[in-house]
């Protein structure tokens, strides 16, 4: 069935994404919140903890420090629905990447435009995590296509095989840049979630009241689209069962990166850089090597 | 039902403590007394925080900071002075440089006793806080015109002090 051109099912996954993703980003954010708290040996807050912060930021007085930087922060947003829309919708996943690059640009710029020392080293810090994370998630874009011959997400619904069966190696060394784009330690580089580090919010210092809350629903899109990456890596033409197994191994993913997150120190933003490409060049290669042979 | 008090993020500052109070503040914070328990974030960050926690007395050389700290607060906002010196100057009251306590220089909501204040205190008055926090909120719902910084400040004159207290210590803010 098809309305103005799109599938029924297309549809069906931009409405969902639109209105559902913010709320279970909310709630996995509590829960890693309240994980996070039981692995230091804590009650911590309650699950809808950071729905009540968000909340809260809002009710807070406006005071922005200049018009641009709302303007950045919106774009940020938009794009990075746009970005989840395209997703979802199971459309190209090329298209996908870039436009959620094109919205953590605008975040960068957000962080400039403050003009405050803090929110500047943090902008310089998340350019340093884009240029991380990105080529491997290029590498997993060109990978996808060699292996299924198709950018489009919605084709993978219709593939013998899980992309993880041809892709082993990028699915590694994508967990690996998965835990610099959710910003989690040890590269909670441009902002900690708490204020464990010398920059205290990084790129955000200066973000306050209703552009902070802007920025944490930012936050939890981003957190459903990566889990959608996470988990396009092992559908196939299973029907309801492949969902199911994609929802199971995005959660034991997001658990994954919580405990990462909580086991290790940060590191030096040069390691980053550095044992990024190098887990790129290595997993990238051998992988793309491989798919030539089979 | 007003959602401020569900999550409030402090601010700690030391003005001239001798520490006493400071480690206090850092063991509410720790998984013994978990104060994350009611939403508490320790920020760092004047412009994030809800709750502005003091220790130590004030002397002429912190007063501009934490005016200026507080200035940089956005409504609503609460002060919590912590300790026997943020209440009134403490042991160090006479001392040729103290001026007082955190009321000299900014208006106190919440005033905790103790000499060091016990994190059990410290939790207590973070709750208080929490209650003046709601209280403040509904008033401010109550007057929309509250919410917008920009025309406050062009209307009354509120926080132009910010400037008059430039002695280096804005260089960051700008």
């Amino acid at each position: 069935m098809e309305i103005f051109g799109f599938s029924i099912w297309s549809i069906i996954g931009v409405i969902a994404f639109l209105v559902i993703a913010p709320f279970i980003g909310c709630i996995l954010a509590g829960l890693d919140r309240k994980i996070t708290a039981g692995m230091q040996g804590r009650v911590g807050p309650k699950l809808l903890q950071p729905w009540w912060d968000f909340r809260k930021l809002l009710a807070k007085e406006d005071a922005t420090v200049n018009g641009a930087q709302d303007l950045y922060v919106w774009l940020y947003l938009i794009f990075i629905v746009l970005s989840g829309m395209v997703f979802f919708a199971g459309g190209n996943f090329l298209l996908c990447v870039f436009i959620q690059t094109l919205g953590a640009l605008f975040f960068i710029l957000a962080g400039y435009s403050s003009r405050s020392p803090y929110a500047d080293l943090g902008a310089e810090r998340e350019t340093v995590q884009v240029m991380s994370y990105e080529p491997m998630v290029l590498l997993v874009a060109i990978g996808m296509f060699m292996a299924t011959g198709s950018f489009y997400v919605a084709d993978l619904l219709s593939a013998e095989m899980p992309l993880v069966r041809y892709l082993p190696l990028i699915f590694i060394g994508f967990l690996y840049v998965l835990t610099i784009k959710l910003r989690k330690s040890p590269f909670d580089i441009s902002m900690a979630q708490h204020a464990h580090q010398e920059i205290v919010r990084g790129i955000v210092t200066e973000f306050s009241g209703r552009t902070l809350a802007l920025v944490e629903l930012s936050h939890w899109y981003e957190t459903i689209l990566f889990l959608g990456w996470t988990g396009m890596f092992v559908v196939w033409a299973g029907g309801w069962v492949a969902g199911v197994v994609a929802v199971v191994v995005a959660l034991v993913i997001w658990f994954f990166e919580i405990w990462i997150d909580n086991n290790f120190a940060r590191f030096k933003w040069e390691t980053m850089l550095r044992s990024a490409w190098w887990v790129a060049l290595v997993a990238g290669t051998v992988n793309i090597v491989y798919l030539l042979f089979i | 039902m007003s959602n401020v008090g569900k999550s409030p993020w402090i601010i700690h500052y030391d003005g001239s403590s001798c520490n006493g109070c400071d480690i206090e503040v850092l063991a509410a914070l720790t998984p013994l007394y978990d104060a994350e328990r009611f939403g508490v974030v320790n920020t760092g960050n004047p412009k994030h925080a809800d709750i502005f926690v003091v220790t130590g007395g004030i002397n002429d050389q912190n007063a501009p900071v934490v005016k200026q700290i507080y200035d940089q607060m956005l409504e609503p906002k609460v002060v919590v002075a912590c300790g026997a010196c943020a209440c009134g100057g403490g042991v160090y009251q006479t001392c040729y440089n103290i001026l007082g306590g955190v009321d000299t220089v900014i208006p106190v909501d919440a005033y905790v006793p103790g000499c060091a204040i016990k994190p059990e205190s410290i939790l207590d008055a973070v709750i208080a806080g929490v209650g003046i926090l709601d209280e403040k909120a509904k008033a401010m719902k109550m007057n929309p015109a509250d919410k917008d910084r920009s025309e406050k400040d062009a209307s009354t004159g509120a926080h132009a002090s910010v400037a008059d207290v430039d002695d280096g210590t804005n260089a960051d803010a700008e």
